[in-house]
């Protein structure tokens, strides 16, 4: 519509700044958590992650070489080295004391108490001299500031899959929500038919029943249900997930699928009916090819819902450490690790990356589906 | 690989499954009643009348067993002990009403009910209103619906690294305590700070279903009809009053819609306290304490108690949704 008269050349800029604000308030957020996931853990600590792609400073004690490292370079006592001892840098200042870690600049030469000279180098290279021999068994201690260069690793990605055991929940998520996204859809597919297509007494008295379990709270079925499946030997297994989440997404499916099917040509149907075929094949040949578009729309929703599901797996399925689905590991995780930032944040991103793959590749069939799903 | 394989057994089990039922029993049905024949027509009648309730029966017994049954079962249990065993009559109800956690659970759930809605829906037709005028529409929309496929545990981690806190005079790492030391003030830790921290909840929530009512809303402004909105433009109607007065009462019944699917996800609403605060500061919401005396009390009675009070807040909107959709029917 921006063609119709009237409207403002001068709202635009407006309009565009609203739309700009509302982006980034929208993605900031889980921008800032994926580049942390990628961050370093001491760096994610000493600074915000708008400041990752900037030098980093940050202050650290290192323990000089000891004394019988020294040597004996004309009539002075040596010991030599480098604060990075390998890794990168740049040291801006230095210090003797916790007190002032940065007393002195680069370069400069420090007097310690116990009368040694000590200098540390930009590079990071310092040397302690001294007249007479080192005493004691450790070394100086050397507080130095450095600007470290931003550091981008996938260390933390590494970590969490294997160490903390996210990989084991990715399965186990992935076992979760395949057949619970796969099974409902025949079961409601035939329903949905049914209640489309087929006359009998009660029809619209169903209808209206599946229009009003779409919306009963799954706080009320859990402990009824968790009851029944320890009656019935199921317990806290995967059959009993399948079958839960199964049955919770009947009613959306039930009435996506309906809708969608009540929507196709009638005569269609008529002139198969006419050529003798029966509702079987009727179903089968022509009303399934037909409503792909809803059944990828339901498959989409009971997808997320089933991979993003945490109430239900807590009651469901066990709490071990091997029965847990991603979403309990993280919850864990905030639990036990919630400072541990790097871990948290990849672990996040391993549990969402799915989910929003599949959101990218097919927003369309989800926008339609939402058109149709909720109630006019 | 052991789950892979049941896994997979399961889905080959339960699609062959039910098309073996379907096929099966449809089959039976025509040997039964053979459309051939002397009773030809009687016998296409019967099947006719049977076949219906053979497509229907899987669903049906599903949707019996784990949605309806619990219902009848729940209220059953919310007037028994902690174990299900002895009859307490109103005892569950009258704990209930005299905890003071559970007080604060409604008081939130209502201040929830309130807030999120709006805030959402507002939030929401902004955005529709506005990328509807934008040449990167599709863009914007994507960015602002992304938090409807992000779980609600991961969107929980998201928004309390926003919150995070690190004691003055270190450099703050979450985004707010940061935006506020900018602007001068001391940093919080935002999440125990009553009351606020309901709301600093509350965003999230907002977060996540502002895509819904965007995507909705979206699709009903454009289903304005033209003609409408010409002749305000014609009678001179500056683009604030053209939105405000022609077009959202145009879309009035869909914002009702919108507004009341978010207002079902809000009663339900479990992950986001669970993850963030566990209930504490004065957090605490319906569906977070009853899991809380299911798992932890292990009270069977009590939480039973607290999903019926979920179950009668949601009944209105359920009632509300079946007639809208038997009068759409008729």
């Amino acid at each position: 519509m921006d063609n119709i008269v009237g409207q403002r050349s001068s709202l635009t800029w407006l309009v565009n700044l609203c739309a700009v604000a509302l982006v980034l308030l929208w993605t900031i957020p889980t921008f800032g958590l994926l580049v942390s996931s990628f961050r370093d853990r001491d760096q994610i600590l000493s600074s915000g992650w708008w400041q990752s792609v900037f030098p980093q400073e940050a202050t650290m004690q290192y323990r000089a070489g000891a004394p019988d490292t020294a040597v004996q370079e004309g009539g002075l006592f040596v010991i030599a080295g480098n604060v990075f001892e390998g890794g990168g840098g740049v040291v801006s200042a230095f210090g003797i004391t916790s007190r002032e870690p940065g007393a002195f600049a680069a370069g400069e030469v420090a007097q310690t108490n116990d009368g040694y000279e000590l200098t540390v180098a930009e590079d990071g290279s310092y040397r302690l001299t001294s007249a007479t021999p080192f005493e004691g068994t450790r070394g100086e201690r050397i507080f130095v500031t450095t600007t470290q260069p931003p550091t981008f690793t996938t260390e933390n990605f590494a970590r969490v899959l294997n160490a903390e055991g996210l990989g084991r929940g990715f399965l186990n998520t992935l076992t979760v929500s395949i057949p619970a996204t796969v099974i409902p859809i025949l079961v409601a597919a035939f329903a949905a038919y049914a209640l489309a297509w087929m006359d009998f007494p009660g029809r619209a008295l169903l209808i209206a029943a599946v229009v009003g379990l779409l919306v009963v709270p799954l706080q009320l079925a859990l402990i009824p249900l968790l009851q029944l499946h320890l009656k019935a030997g199921i317990g806290k297994s995967y059959l009993g997930i399948w079958l839960a989440h199964t049955a919770f997404g009947l009613p959306l499916a039930i009435y996506l699928l309906r809708n969608y099917m009540a929507g196709l040509p009638r005569d269609i149907i008529e002139s198969a009916r006419v050529d003798g075929a029966t509702d079987f094949q009727i179903f089968l040949k022509i009303i399934l090819p037909l409503s792909f578009p809803a059944l990828a729309s339901f498959a989409i929703f009971q997808f997320l819902w089933t991979w993003n599901d945490l109430l239900v797996a807590l009651v469901f399925l066990g709490s071990t450490q091997d029965q847990l689905v991603m979403t309990g590991q993280l919850k864990e995780l905030m639990g036990s690790r919630g400072g541990d930032w790097e871990i948290l944040a990849a672990s996040a991103f391993i549990s969402i990356a799915v989910p929003l793959a599949v959101f990218f590749a097919m927003q369309k069939y989800l926008v339609r589906g939402l058109l149709a799903g909720s109630v006019k | 690989m052991e789950q892979f394989f049941g896994a997979a057994t399961t889905i080959v089990i339960g699609v062959g499954g039910c098309l073996l039922y379907f096929f099966a029993s449809n089959l039976l049905l025509d040997r039964l009643f053979p459309a051939s024949g002397p009773n030809i027509s009687r016998n296409i009648n019967r099947a006719n009348a049977i076949r219906p309730w053979l497509f229907l029966l899987p669903a049906l017994i599903l949707l019996a067993l784990y949605l309806v049954y619990p219902l009848f079962w729940s209220i059953y249990l919310s007037v028994m002990d902690a174990g299900g065993q002895r009859f307490v009559g109103a005892d569950n109800y009258v704990w209930m009403v005299n905890d003071p956690k559970f007080i604060e659970s409604m008081r939130n759930n209502i201040l929830w009910l309130i807030v999120v809605p709006a805030f959402s829906t507002f939030f929401g037709l902004v955005a529709a209103a506005v990328t509807d005028r934008i040449r990167w529409g599709n863009f914007a929309k994507a960015m602002i619906f992304m938090p409807m496929a992000i779980s609600f545990v991961g969107a929980s981690v998201i928004w309390k690294f926003v919150y995070d806190f690190r004691p003055e005079g270190q450099n703050q790492i979450g985004l707010l305590n940061a935006i506020v030391e900018a602007f001068g003030g001391a940093p919080e830790t935002w999440l125990t700070h009553e009351i606020v921290n309901s709301f600093l909840l509350m965003v999230v929530l907002i977060w996540i279903q502002t895509g819904f009512a965007m995507v909705i809303l979206s699709a009903a402004l454009r289903g304005i009809p033209e003609e409408t909105v010409e002749a305000a433009i014609l009678d001179g109607a500056s683009p604030l009053q053209l939105f405000f007065k022609i077009k959202v009462p145009q879309i009035w019944g869909t914002i009702l819609v919108v507004w009341t699917t978010i207002t079902i996800t809000v009663l339900k609403v479990f992950d986001i306290v669970l993850t963030m605060t566990n209930g504490q500061w004065g957090t605490q919401v319906l569906g977070n304490y009853m899991y809380d005396w299911l798992v932890r009390g292990q009270d069977s009675g009590r939480a039973s108690a607290i999903a019926i009070v979920i179950m009668l807040l949601v009944l209105p909107i359920m009632i509300w949704n079946i007639r809208n959709a038997r009068r759409e029917m008729r």
